[in-house]
């Protein structure tokens, strides 16, 4: 009960934040953070919750964003609609890549993840008819002011987290995570481990689309460098092992340290941004792999407890 | 003479590829030994690849002595990543942790190198690489003939280390059965470190190889660590043998391909066959299944 009510409160100070604050640059930085809340949390779902990593979520994304572009200007369909189409075809486009790699046993999913982003990249940097290759795509037409956009992410962050929150939830989240922790075992225990993992993906890879789709109409100019790049796909990971991969609140923790930190780096030195990125995830690995959610969780609550099953853990291993 | 290109492209794929197997036998180690795939690989060649660079351009070295000063470096370098981060990651975080904080790392690596060496591409002076030995009308690159040389010395040394070595079986016996290896008494832990360093030692040795005949720049890493993958695969993951020959194959198929293959296209090869060899042979064209 608490808990609803901390969270309602939240997105009643997430909407009426805009109302107070009329600075452009605190609603820009704002909008970027629920942005990769959103990105965070649906790569979270596969990444943190069935243990399956992907290092090229970015095709998603751009996918997302030249989907809803090019059906913009070609076909002068509404990115409200554009959105979910491109969201639709990145799902199309996750099913094969994970049909086939989620069938083996090892990491061929995470092997394959890179090289997919890029093949995704090369296509679309080649395909200039109908994605203008290199030049990139630009839309003339004005989608809305700043204030608009920013209720437009807030609703899809929100929107994400709370579908995460029914999937990790639901008998398919327990599948989910019993999968990550033994897959073995699961299907040993008649969970179907294949057809799970595929659809994680494919819900995942929904989510980032719609992300892609509003950054497209947000910054109204796309080009594959901008939304293909690798570091986007390193971002959604850092959210969220900086939160904490496996928690729901964690990529949007994440979110909000790693994003203004990382523009007040940009605005320091543009070399030495994504960098940091690189650090902090090896910095947190290092020193607190399950994120500051789950670290903090465990300062609060059970300080003593925290510290007897850590005790058990050391003898159990030995 | 209508074959000549083909015979060309098959022997220039032949040469190119030894080095690929070189990377992916670095790979495969790591992997067979501790089932760590190292997302950093690619950024020890690009660190191989900068370190010859100096030494050819600044300490006007030859290529067998930066061979030679490389060899100890990266083995310590391997050894000191495998202690200080890899290990310490894995008794946390297991599997997922040690994928996650090796890609932190690549991406640290190779943006720290743009930091401090800028993204120039560069390359060594052309009176050094461009020389080439003709052979029946096909031409042989002293560089890259050189480099075959050294690789193919490489690749005989460390398959030699491993099966008749006792440390070469330890790093064997661990890749078998983890269990059955320590209580046979083999220290796990030092094999692990060793097979790391060995690995760590391969990339960087290959980058020293690869100076010659390829740009040097920060992001290079992230090309062949993807090659380095669909030669893994291609291999069969864990096989020492079968990470030597996919090397050689793969280095021919794409040099053949890209003789059809749109140029704007042809990095999208790899993915490519990659994804064929787990359609059709998901362990590798050489390797048992390990499923």
């Amino acid at each position: 009960m608490r808990k609803l009510l901390l969270a309602s409160l939240a997105v009643v100070a997430l909407a009426i934040y805009p109302l107070l604050v009329r600075n452009r640059f605190f609603l820009h930085l704002s909008i970027m953070v629920l942005l990769y809340a959103l990105l965070g949390t649906s790569w979270n779902l596969l990444g943190g919750y069935t243990g399956q990593i992907s290092f090229g979520h970015a095709a998603f994304f751009g996918t997302g964003a030249y989907a809803s572009t090019i059906l913009l200007l070609r076909f002068g369909i509404s990115p409200w609609l554009g959105m979910f189409a491109g969201a639709l075809l990145a799902l199309l486009l996750s099913l094969p890549l994970g049909w086939l790699t989620f069938r083996l046993r090892g990491p061929y999913f995470a092997l394959s993840t890179l090289a997919f982003a890029e093949i995704v990249r090369v296509i679309v940097y080649n395909w200039d008819t109908l994605t203008g290759g290199g030049d990139g795509l630009n839309i003339l037409t004005d989608l809305g002011g700043v204030v608009r956009f920013y209720y437009i992410i807030l609703a899809l962050a929100v929107a994400g987290f709370l579908v995460m929150r029914v999937c990790v939830r639901s008998r398919w989240g327990y599948f989910l995570n019993a999968i990550r922790e033994d897959e073995d075992a699961a299907e040993a225990l008649g969970v179907p481990a294949t057809r799970m993992k595929v659809i994680a993906l494919a819900v995942s890879a929904f989510f980032v689309a719609l992300g892609g789709s509003f950054f497209a109409s947000y910054q109204l100019y796309i080009n594959p460098d901008l939304v293909y790049e690798s570091q986007i796909s390193i971002q959604m990971i850092v959210v969220t092992i900086v939160g904490g991969i496996g928690t729901l609140e964690g990529p949007a923790v994440g979110a909000l340290i790693i994003v203004p930190l990382s523009e007040y780096f940009r605005s320091l030195s543009p070399v030495a941004n994504p960098l940091i990125y690189g650090l902090f995830i090896v910095i947190f690995m290092l020193f607190l792999p399950e994120g500051i959610v789950s670290g903090v969780r465990q300062l609060l609550t059970r300080p003593k407890a925290a510290a007897s099953e850590k005790q058990e853990r050391v003898s159990a291993k030995a | 003479m209508k074959f000549i290109p083909y015979i060309q492209a098959t022997v220039n794929g032949l040469l190119v590829g030894s080095l690929y197997s070189v990377i992916a036998m670095g790979l495969t180690i790591i992997f067979g030994v501790m089932r760590i795939i190292n997302m950093a690989h690619g950024e020890l060649i690009m660190l191989g690849m900068y370190a010859a660079f100096w030494a050819f351009t600044l300490l006007k070295l030859g290529q067998m002595a930066a061979l030679l000063i490389s060899l100890p470096l990266f083995l310590v370098l391997g050894a000191a990543l495998y202690g200080g981060v890899v290990n310490r990651v894995e008794r946390r975080a297991g599997e997922m942790g040690t994928l996650l904080v090796t890609a932190g790392l690549s991406y640290l690596v190779a943006n720290a190198a743009q930091l401090v060496w800028k993204a120039n591409y560069r390359s060594l002076p052309s009176a050094l690489t461009t020389r080439s030995l003709f052979l029946g009308g096909i031409s042989l690159n002293y560089s890259l003939l050189w480099a075959f040389v050294a690789a193919v010395m490489l690749t005989a040394v460390t398959y030699l280390f491993l099966i008749y070595t006792d440390p070469g079986r330890a790093i064997r016996a661990t890749a078998q059965d983890r269990e059955a290896a320590a209580l046979m008494g083999v220290r796990i832990h030092r094999i692990n470190m060793l097979a790391f360093a060995l690995g760590t030692a391969l990339a960087g040795m290959a980058g020293v190889l690869l100076t010659p005949v390829f740009y040097v720049y920060p992001y290079v890493g992230r090309v062949f660590l993807v090659k380095a993958f669909v030669v893994v695969v291609l291999g069969g993951m864990g096989s020492i043998l079968g990470a030597w020959l996919g090397g050689l194959l793969f280095g021919v198929v794409e040099s053949v391909a890209s003789m059809f293959i749109p140029s704007g296209y042809r990095d999208a090869l790899g993915l490519v066959v990659f994804l064929l060899v787990l359609l059709f042979k998901p362990s590798g064209l050489f390797g048992r299944s390990r499923v």
